[in-house]
């Protein structure tokens, strides 16, 4: 019995070894934050959504991109919660920062940087995610190499920065050392028979997630904070993934 | 011992100033003039006008009809302050009590300096000679008081060094205007036939008040040295400047960022002890050829880390073109400021922390400029683009609380852009309308939401706003901007919300 109980701890601790190799944070106060997504969490390994990580967001249409800074809103509510500074880089900026209320979080500990060039805002985001006092990184681009995203990766890996990469209509959906891809659409909203328009409402679809399970559901942000629209998810059931399919996933 | 005093008087300094600024327009004859009353008035002529008789307070047309040649310029009174303020500040080397005596004198306290240039005369000859040179004309006068060394400046013929106690026979033959009095003193005066200051000088105390008020006695008392005069002396701005010389000329990158980082080490003990911090700095190479090489970094908090200022001007220092050597280098911190040591927990973060980042802006601002980063405040506004201001600073908090009654989207656009719309019926939101060569069909809508023109800023017609959903989900804000009635409204997009 006593060397079940050993053998047990052996293995939780070396998953959690394989985890961090993978490039997860986790450090002790990833399990901490909760970011109120329920069932989302079941798809992330270690069932809690991955911070000191650099996660992807795609988005097509002008409609997508504003879902996924919404969505992206939601969890930076969470992530500047204690007090917390993010930096916002873009080109060619449209988030109206007041909206970032809304969401939760503070718009004026919000520190917004433009640029002009991607290869500018890609300076500016590896400089803020080394900054381990930030809380999180947003970035709005166009197109990353998997090179440039490897440099990222790195820089998040010591200081345990949470960073977003939001692509809108990218000319290639590459492979990058991001842990997740994401695509955030807007659903219509659930006013019922009510007359006018209900509280926003998003599909998010978790497209690629290492060691994780991806999978579509469907939300709504109510009350500041996300709520499941229970009737509509769904999780898409995928064979297991080889050992290899799984090292590019 | 007896106090000192040297009076400068710059008797064109306006138009020394214009001749300095051209020197095409030294021999000239040109004069200043600004407006007054509606007429533009003469305020300081050249000296080879003053010849031809044209003084302060003439009308310019009349100067132009007498002389259609001269040529006329608008006056500068805070050019000319600041001048002097110069001025008076370069004097600091000739004594360390320096006065400014608006608008055209200096007025130095030399008790005690004269004797390092060898007496009062070689002193007052160095300083006209010096002023001279540089293209001032000035007349000094030495005295015991500073009215005295006035009247002698001013109106004296002679002697302009007036020996210790001797004010009243230096002061007898001036007239009484040399006393600094107001014109209305001066016409009773005349009046009375008072021509030189000697023929009142001895009239007892109250007849005097009688006649002319107490501000003559002030006058005439600071003039002789009976009542004292206070001075306002010039501060000089403290000068943050390192130098650091080198016995051969550095060439390479690492030689520069040692002498750097002395020089850093030097100013930023400097900073400590005086409770300074850096806002903008220079770094200065002088070259062997003879030219000058500088870099220069801004920070967004005043600095005084040592390693953080080095990784600022790190950035930079490639730019520094060594040549055959730099045999000089210089570091001045061009804008100082006080570091509060008990700076408040604005970011109710570790004050570490906002440290750390103000640093990473300081670093990003290095390389893609302060003007790309913003902040964010709300501004009690109603029209969208003018609810929220830009901040550079990262102290500055929100004043009033970010307002979430009306919805506000995430994406609004830089410019509204006009869509084609079908409305039904006047108020409703539209059926459907044409954005970029596509149709989107309206499913649901608020609104509408009214937002007046801020009649105190602009005016024209309000706006209303419609939040509306279309049958793929996507939600716009849409706006119609004025009313239906006498004139089509035009509608815009003006935003996407989540």
């Amino acid at each position: 019995m006593n060397e079940l109980a050993e053998k047990k701890a052996i293995i939780r601790s070396l998953k959690e070894e394989i985890l961090s190799v993978e490039g997860f944070g986790t450090g002790p106060d990833s399990r901490m934050l909760d970011f109120g997504l329920g069932p989302l969490n079941i798809a992330f390994p270690g069932g809690a959504f991955p911070v000191g990580a650099i996660h992807e967001l795609i988005s097509s249409t002008e409609a997508c991109a504003a879902a996924a800074n919404g969505f992206v809103a939601g969890l930076l509510s969470t992530l500047m919660k204690n007090g917390g500074v993010c930096l916002w880089v873009s080109t060619g900026r449209k988030l109206f920062a007041p909206a970032l209320k809304f969401f939760g979080a503070e718009p004026h500990r919000v520190i917004f940087i433009d640029v002009k060039r991607e290869k500018e805002a890609l300076w500016v985001m590896e400089q803020g995610l080394k900054c381990n006092s930030l809380a999180a990184v947003v970035a709005e681009l166009r197109d990353i190499s998997f090179a440039e995203s490897r440099r990222l990766q790195l820089a998040v890996e010591t200081s345990k920065v949470t960073g977003f990469l939001h692509r809108q209509r990218p000319r290639t959906e590459n492979t990058l050392a991001c842990v997740s891809r994401w695509k955030i659409r807007p659903l219509a909203s659930r006013a019922g028979e009510l007359p006018g328009v209900g509280f926003p409402c998003m599909e998010v679809e978790l497209v690629k997630i290492r060691n994780g399970r991806p999978g579509i559901w469907q939300f709504e942000w109510k009350n500041g904070a996300f709520k499941v629209v229970a009737d509509r998810s769904r999780m898409v059931e995928k064979p297991p993934l080889t050992q290899k399919q799984r090292h590019y996933a | 011992m007896p106090r000192r005093y040297l009076y400068i008087w710059f008797r064109y300094l306006a138009t020394d100033r214009m001749a300095k600024i051209s020197p095409g327009l030294r021999d000239k004859p040109f004069l200043l003039y600004a407006p007054e009353h509606g007429r533009m008035v003469v305020k300081a002529s050249s000296r080879s006008l003053e010849r031809d008789g044209v003084s302060p307070g003439m009308v310019v047309a009349d100067v132009r009809a007498i002389l259609p040649s001269v040529e006329v310029f608008p006056d500068d009174p805070v050019a000319e302050e600041k001048l002097l303020r110069n001025l008076g500040e370069w004097c600091l080397r000739y004594s360390p009590v320096v006065a400014i005596d608006s608008p055209d004198g200096l007025i130095l306290d030399i008790s005690g300096c004269p004797h390092l240039w060898g007496g009062e005369l070689p002193y007052l000859q160095s300083i006209t000679a010096r002023f001279r040179k540089g293209g001032y004309d000035v007349r000094a006068a030495i005295a015991d008081t500073v009215g005295t060394a006035w009247a002698v400046a001013h109106y004296g013929k002679a002697e302009m060094i007036i020996e210790s106690g001797n004010q009243t026979e230096a002061l007898s033959q001036l007239p009484p205007a040399a006393l600094r009095l107001d014109t209305g003193t001066l016409q009773r005066m005349e009046k009375l036939g008072f021509r030189q200051i000697g023929q009142f000088i001895g009239i007892p105390r109250q007849n005097l008040r009688r006649r002319f008020g107490e501000a003559m006695l002030v006058r005439q008392e600071q003039a002789l040295g009976i009542m004292p005069e206070p001075l306002t002396p010039v501060q000089p701005a403290p000068v943050y400047l390192e130098r650091l010389p080198c016995l051969e000329p550095i060439r390479t990158a690492s030689g520069i960022g040692i002498a750097l980082k002395r020089l850093l080490e030097a100013l930023c003990s400097r900073f400590f002890s005086e409770g300074k911090g850096m806002r903008t700095g220079v770094f200065k190479g002088y070259r062997v050829d003879g030219e000058t090489v500088q870099i220069s970094v801004g920070t967004n908090r005043a600095s005084r880390n040592v390693a953080h200022l080095f990784k600022l001007f790190e950035l930079k220092v490639p730019e520094l073109e060594p040549a055959l050597g730099i045999e000089l280098f210089t570091l001045e911190a061009t804008l100082v400021e006080d570091v509060s040591e008990t700076q408040e927990a604005l970011w109710s973060t570790a004050t570490r922390d906002q440290a750390a980042v103000s640093e990473l802006l300081d670093n990003i601002a290095g390389k893609v400029g302060v003007q790309s980063i913003c902040r964010y405040l709300p501004q009690e506004y109603h029209w969208p683009e003018s609810s929220v201001k830009e901040v550079r600073s990262l102290d500055e908090q929100p004043e009033t609380e970010w307002r979430t009654d009306r919805p506000r989207p995430i994406h609004l656009l830089p410019e509204p852009e006009p869509v084609e719309v079908m409305v039904v019926l006047p108020d409703y939101p539209p059926m459907h309308f044409r954005y970029k060569g596509e149709v989107v069909r309206v499913v649901r809508a608020d609104g509408p939401e009214r937002i007046e023109q801020e009649w105190w800023l602009q005016s024209g017609p309000p706006r209303d706003y419609y939040r509306v959903e279309d049958e793929r989900g996507a939600r716009y804000w849409l706006f119609r901007l004025g009313l239906y009635g006498s004139r089509k409204p035009q509608w815009f997009l003006h935003g996407f919300f989540v």
